[in-house]
Formats: C-alpha cells, structure tokens, sequence
C-alpha cells in the first residue's frame, strides 16, 4: 500500500469542494441522484477511487455502502487502482479500429511493459486504458494522452509521442 | 406589455447592435474552427498564432473568432477569411506558419493564398460562379433547367467562369424549379429555359442579377450556402439540424439570437397553446433521430396527455456508438439550438424541469452546454417567468460514466437517478412513468435540433422534405476509408452511393469498395449491392441494417467482415450490463465463436450456430442494447459468407487482417538486404547476410507485422 493509499482509507473528510458540493445539494430534490456526480468529483480529485472515501459518501450522502459500491463498479469510468502519472488511451471506435488502432495498443503494451489494459506501467508513469469512441472519427487513429489528442497515429511515432512525457525507449 | 415574441426580438436587435460594432463593422472577419477534431488537428494553435499577429501594433484590424465544426474532418484547421465585397476564402490544414502567411499575403496584401485554399487543396474547379441547380425531386422533373444553364454557359463561352451543378433540395419546392448563384447569394425561382437564357446573359455574364425572377425571402437551411463555396462537398446537403455549426460562434448567444435563435421558443410562448405545439410537431412528421424512429409528435402526445404535478423533459447526449459523432458535433457547434429544443417540448408536454445526460468524454460539448446554459439563464430565457409568460423551465447536466448501455432510455433514466444503468422492461413506458416515476420525454440531440426548425418554417415545409415515411433530414458521421470524411447532413431518400461518392468523394487510395457500415453495433454492414438504397428509417430496415443515430463508416477490401462482426460483439459483450440472461450469456458465447473462426478454429456448422445463437439473443432480450446486439453478425453473414466459410474452410483470411491466418513472407526481386526488418523482429525469425535477400522462418514467426512496417522497398508480403 503506497503512502497516498494509506492516508485516504483513514480520510474522514473529502476533500473541501467535494464536501462543499454534498452539503449544497443536499436538500435538493432526489439528492441521491448526484452520487454519480460525487464519484466523478472523486475520481477526478484522486485520480482513482479510494475505498475510504467511498464509505464516506455512503455515510455523508445517507446512502448505503451497497448502493454506492455498486454504482462505482457500474460503470467503466471509475477505476479503484491508482493510476500513473499519465494515462495514454487510445480510442477503440469503429473508424479507428479498422484504421490499426489494435497495432497501437500492442505498441503501447510493448513499450510501456503493461500487460493489461487499465494498469500502470512500473515506474507509475503511464497508465494504458483503450477509450469508447472519442469521436474523433474523421482522425483516425486516435491517442489521447492526459487532455491531448493526437490524430492519424503511426505505430513508428509512439515512442515519440511518449517522450514528450518522459518516456525513454529501450536502447535497441 | 410587451410580449415574448417582442422580448426577443428586442433582444435580437441588441445582439445585431453588439455584433455589429465588434465584429460586422470591421472589413474583414477571420473564424477559426474549433470542435473536438480541430483541436486535436491543431486548432487551437492556429487561433493563437492569429490573436498574436494580429495583437502586434500596426496589424490589420480583423475580426477573430471561433465556429463550431466546419464539417470537412479531414482537412482541418479550417480557417475562413470573410472579407467585404470578396468570395469567402476558406483555407484548410492551417498551421501556425500558414497561419503567418495568409495574415501577410492575404489580409495585408490582398492576394489570396491559393496553395492553402480548400479549392487548391480539395481540387475544385477555379470558377468566378457557381449555379447550383436544385437536384430534388419536385425541380428535377423533366424542366431541363440544368440543360438550358449548360447550354447558356456554353453559349456565352462562359466556360471558365461559371461551373453548373445539381444542389441538394433547397426545400422550397413549391416556387421551384430552383438555383442557386454563388458567391452572389441569388436564388431563383419558378425557372423556365427562357428565364434562364436571361439570367445567364444578365447576371453570369453581365453580373446584374435579374431581380424579378429572384427569391426574396429566406430558409434558415439556405443562411449556409453562401459561407461555404465547397460545392463539391455541400452540393448534396441540405443543413437543418446543423444550419448553425460552423457559421456561429457557439460560445456566445448573441450570434444565436441574431440568427433567428429563440424566435422558435418566442412564437410558441407568444401565439401557440402546448397542445398547438404537440399538433405541430405531429403534422411535421419528425421522427426520433437516435435510431428508433418512434414519431416524435407521438412521444409528446403521450406525455402532453398525462397527469401528472411533474414531468420531465430529457435530452439523450449519450452518444455511445463507436464511429459516431454528430450530437457533439451538433452540441459544440451550436449548443443554444438544443436548450430551445427542449424549452419548446417541455412547454408542450407540460414540464418545466430539463435535463441534459451527456457523456463524459466529451468535455468540450460539456463546457459549451454549461455555458449556453449560464446565458440563457442570465438573459432570462431560461428559469422562472420565461420571457414573462409564466412558463418556468430549468435544464440540469448530468454527465454518463461510460457506460454504452445508458443510450437506452430506461437505463438513461436509472443513471439520471443515480443509480446503476440497468435498463428495464416496458411497458410501462417513460412518457407514463419516468425519471422518478414521472412523466418523461426521451429526445436524442439531433431530433431536438429540428424541434426549432418545424416551428420557425412550419410542419408542412418540414414535410415536404424527405420521402414518404421519413421526413426532413439526416445527420451522418462520415469516418473511415473514404476521402472526404466529416459530418454531412442529407435530405432523408438520399441514396448511399450519392453520400459514399458524391458527398465522400469516393474510397481512399483508389481502392474496392466493400461496406458501408452504419447504426454502430445495433446496425448492419452493406455490401457494394445495396448502395443504391435511400437512406430512410424503413429501407435501411428493409436492408438489413438500422439507420441508428448516424455513424456512417466506409470499409474497403482490406476490411475482414469477420473480423468486423467480432469486433462488434467484443463490444457489446463488453457493454452489456449482465441483467438478463439472452444478452449477457449469448453475446459472450457468439464473440467466442467469433474468436474462434478469427483464429483459424472454426469448424464446419459454426455460421449456422451463430445464426441460431443469434436469433436466441435478438428475440429474448430485454433492452435494445441485447436485441439488435446480433445486427452485425446476421448482416455480415448475409452478404459476406464467402469470407466465413475462407476463415473456416480454407483457413485463410481474404482480407489480410486475421493475425492468426496471416503469413508474412519476403519478395526476394524486392529485397535489397537493408536488414531493416531482421533488426526489427523481435523473435528473430529473419534470416539473411547484408545486401542479400532475407528469408523469414514461418515456423518462429510471430505474425506481429512488424517487419512489414520496417521495409521500405515493399518487400514483404502479407498474405
């Protein structure tokens, strides 16, 4: 367990503004509705879902543990394993599928050394995750780095493209 | 007191007042294109290189500014010059130094770049003058209108400077036949060949426009015409939903409002009852643009007809189909038209309470909604005592989590509440109980963007475009292997062949035509037999595809249709949300099938399980996602058996995609013994002395393709 994990499982606040937010609108109608929200404010402020924070959005929230576990491994936004420094994802739409977008992540997966989709490389640089269609469909293939897109990527420039991050390719 | 309809248009005359003096008065205006795609092709660059040259002291005095998506993807950075006086000049894959250029050669010297210019780059015909002559149905009919420009130009000898072409429907049938002059902006109506010998002798030769034959008032579809001289392109569109995009600045409401923005809403408030407005809507045909095609005047019915103390009003943003991108597009490129849209339904159906549900990964269109969503609030078009006609109406964002199968309504609405999107059965429908167990309309982006439209220019012209059964138009993303990919937008009974090669320009590199597939993974592939299909609800059904919400991917001969349907199912196995047992169980098994025959392990009675499986899952499924889950796979064995029965009788993949069934072997005549591939390998299977010909062990071979892409001198087979 890393020294950020250990700090999170024992968090009994959230952070301000995510605090801030249940507190407002709480007495709204249907309040329980904004828990999609609150995880994404979540997610978005750790990068990943720590399982202190979310016992308590099932207590400040008023609902139950269950229900809010539930939601977050409903959908595919919400990770519960932290993520590198950047997260390279490349889109798997249609146009750029059939465009080579699988040759790109066999790339990645090769360079970075991550064997599965979703997790970090061992130096917590990069994170590799495939996105839903982007679309950006007219660019295909599609890299999306952090907020960056990147268009029309060839294999040959990825490792490139990555050294713009700090990436250092393998000496051949 | 002053009614809605007179707020508006007070409100009209301040935003011509504040665009004039900022922008209009100024001789030349430059507009940046700035969607999702054009940021990622640099936009965002270019537009900042153009407020740096033009901020230095001394520099031209230029309007900036930007536009939502200018439609052409694959030339981006779109750049526009609008000077007064002048043919709009559009330039294409703009950079920061191009960018330099053009404010030298062009804005300071007066010449026009033509080695930027999409003319140059798009290869267009150089002409002065461009008659578009209307190319619809009611025009067409024998008046040899087209003839008699042609035979006029020749006449005159005025074939350099004047191209004729057929256009899309102006939609305005009833004065036809019709054309259009560009750059002029003349239209002209109820033609006859002797009208046109004058009109050809007067104004393309003379440049006087013969004013009594032309068409005075104007259609919001026809605002776009002038702005884009890409006849090519545009010719055969006709723009409705996205008459904004790419001709206002989306971030501000003052462009929406002095482009007739929210007389829509302001007509309804002023002069309609809700149940005026529900007929309206019934009359004008419209039907749901996210696929289904359920009437939409119906869907209001159904709600305007409930009991209820609440009810809901939803836009459906969640636009999930891989290969799809019209409702950001449309959503980045004119956010206020969808605020109006849903305004004007929940008056009709009785709601003052609107929620927008967009997907996440569209953070752009996110912004551009919270914004148009601040000003309208801040100029009273949206909260309590609209326009002060005690209509309320407020619109919420909730943004998806990723998550495919929230598309489908119920499970929308379950995500909306906060919970897991778990769709679940109907009846009973939304419309008798939704969001919180209320009264809920359902409407996809694009059909609330014609909402405005059937208002504005009323039901019977919105349906008289389009065919029988399926009115107005339809938006397409336009992505894959065609030359022309971006977003087109079409009158409903145009065929696939005009948008795949008319509006597409054709297949990439000059290759075979295989597919075109559309409806995402709900929809089907169709092959070269069926592109003279029109593109309307009932004949794509009738082909065995759907017409979705709208993602058009072309697929060429390097395209493995098995590969495509496994691609497909990987997909919505990956999507689907586990809750009955059809979908969950038989997608699973059919994608392993799949896998199965990709890999060279399918066995002979394999397609006719798939087919069984397919049935199962199609008929016992709960929601949409399940039910056309098989779509592609029942569509690619249909038309491409022949590449099932290669996979599993000959083991062999025609298309050369299936790694499993690929061999990768060297050309010796090619080889020149680089050793660029052998370095490359990354098992070391390549074997040969520098300068000789190199041979590739297929035993250690790892089929990674690697070696493919080292080699310069085309000297690797792929087979």
């Amino acid at each position: 367990m890393t020294a950020q994990e250990e700090k999170v499982t024992t968090l009994a606040e959230l952070p301000e503004p995510i605090a801030r937010f249940i507190d407002e609108t709480r007495d709204r109608p249907n309040a329980d509705s904004y828990l999609v929200a609150v995880l994404q404010m979540i997610q978005k402020h750790f990068g990943y879902l720590p399982a202190g924070a979310l016992n308590t959005v099932s207590q400040k929230m008023q609902i139950p543990a269950a229900k809010v576990t539930g939601v977050a491994t409903f959908y595919h936004f919400f990770t519960f394993v932290p993520k590198g420094k950047h997260t390279v994802s490349v889109c798997m739409g249609t146009a750029c599928y059939v465009k080579g977008a699988g040759i790109l992540v066999d790339r990645l997966k090769d360079l970075l050394g991550i064997r599965q989709i979703g997790h970090a490389s061992k130096d917590g640089q990069f994170t590799l995750e495939v996105a839903r269609c982007v679309g950006a469909c007219a660019l295909a293939p599609v890299l999306i780095v952090d907020d960056k897109v990147y268009a029309n990527v060839r294999p040959d420039e990825l490792p490139k493209i990555l050294s713009k991050y700090g990436f250092k390719p393998k000496a051949e | 007191m002053a009614t809605p309809k007179d707020k508006v248009l007070q409100m009209r005359r301040g935003a011509v007042m504040r665009l004039f003096e900022s922008k209009f008065q100024n001789p030349t205006r430059i507009t940046v294109g700035s969607a999702t795609c054009e940021n990622a092709a640099g936009a965002g660059a270019v537009y900042d290189a153009f407020a740096e040259l033009l901020s230095k002291p001394g520099a031209p005095k230029v309007a900036l500014g930007r536009v939502g998506c200018t439609g052409r993807c694959d030339l981006e950075p779109v750049v526009s010059v609008i000077a007064q006086g002048h043919i709009p000049v559009k330039y294409v894959k703009v950079t920061p130094a191009r960018a330099e250029k053009i404010v030298e050669q062009h804005i300071r010297g007066g010449k026009i770049v033509d080695e930027f210019t999409m003319r140059h780059v798009a290869n267009l015909p150089m002409t002065g003058k461009v008659v578009g002559v209307c190319g619809g149905m009611h025009c067409r009919q024998g008046q040899g209108i087209r003839e008699a420009f042609l035979r006029g130009v020749e006449e005159q000898g005025l074939k350099e400077q004047v191209a004729v072409t057929t256009s899309a429907c102006f939609g305005l049938c009833e004065r036809g036949p019709n054309a259009f002059v560009y750059p002029d902006g003349v239209l002209y109506q109820k033609l006859t060949p002797e009208k046109v010998a004058k009109i050809v002798e007067k104004h393309l030769k003379g440049d006087r426009p013969v004013a009594e034959c032309a068409w005075g008032g104007k259609r919001i579809a026809n605002r776009f015409l002038p702005l884009y001289g890409d006849e090519a392109f545009f010719g055969k569109q006709l723009r409705l939903t996205l008459r904004n995009c790419g001709v206002i600045d989306p971030e501000s409401l003052d462009e929406y409002v002095a482009v007739e923005g929210y007389d829509a809403l302001a007509r309804v408030l002023t002069e309609m009852s809700p149940k005026q407005v529900v007929d309206a809507v019934v009359k004008s045909g419209l039907r749901g643009r996210g696929g289904g095609g359920f009437p939409t005047g119906t869907k209001w019915q159904f709600a305007a007809s409930q009991k209820a103390d609440q009810k809901y009003m939803v836009c459906n943003a969640d636009e999930g189909d891989p290969g799809a991108f019209m409702d950001r597009s449309t959503i980045e490129g004119d956010p206020h038209t969808i605020l109006e849209g849903l305004m004007i339904g929940g008056y009709a159906i009785g709601a003052n309470q609107g929620y927008v549900y967009i997907r996440a990964e569209y953070p752009l269109a996110i912004k551009r909604l919270e914004r148009a969503i601040a000003d309208a609030r801040a100029a009273g078009l949206l909260g309590r005592n609209i326009l002060g006609s005690k209509f309320d109406f407020d619109i919420e964002l909730r943004l998806g989590a990723g998550a495919f199968v929230c598309g489908e309504e119920t499970a929308l609405l379950k995500s909306i509440e906060g919970s897991r999107g778990m769709p679940r059965p109907r009846p009973p429908f939304p419309t008798t109980a939704g969001l919180w167990g209320k009264p809920t309309v359902i409407n996809n982006v694009e059909t609330l963007a014609n909402v405005p439209v059937v208002i504005i220019d009323g039901p019977e012209w919105f349906a008289s475009l389009g065919t029988a059964k399926s009115k107005g138009t339809k938006v397409f993303s336009l992505a894959g292997k065609v030359n022309n990919t971006g977003l087109v937008e079409v009158p409903m009974g145009t065929t696939l062949r005009e948008v795949v090669y008319d509006v597409g320009g054709g297949i990439k590199g000059g290759k075979a035509f295989k597919a075109v597939q559309t409806g995402g993974p709900a929809g089907g592939c169709m092959p070269a037999a069926a592109l003279d299909t029109p593109v309307d609800y009932d004949s794509l059904a009738a082909a065995g595809s759907i017409m979705g919400s709208g993602g058009m991917i072309v697929m060429d001969e390097d395209t493995c249709m098995v590969d495509v349907a496994r691609f497909f199912l990987e997909f919505t196995q990956d999507e689907s949300c586990g809750k009955c047992t059809p979908c969950r169980e038989g997608t699973k098994r059919m994608l392993e099938m799949l896998e199965r025959i990709t890999k060279g392990q399918g066995q002979e009675g394999d397609v006719e399980k798939l087919l069984r499986l397919a049935d199962t899952v199609k008929k016992a499924s709960l929601c949409g996602l399940g039910q056309a889950a098989p779509n592609p796979v029942i569509s690619t064995i249909k038309h491409f058996r022949d590449e099932y029965d290669a996979h599993i009788r000959e083991k062999k993949c025609p298309a050369g995609v299936c790694a499993s069934l690929v061999t990768y072997s060297v050309i010796p005549e090619n080889c020149t013994g680089c050793t660029a591939c052998a370095r490359k390998c990354p098992v070391k299977c390549i074997d040969g002395a520098p300068k000789k010909a190199h041979v590739i062990d297929q035993e250690q071979c790892i089929r990674c393709g690697q070696c493919l892409a080292a080699c310069k001198f085309d000297a690797i087979l792929r087979k």
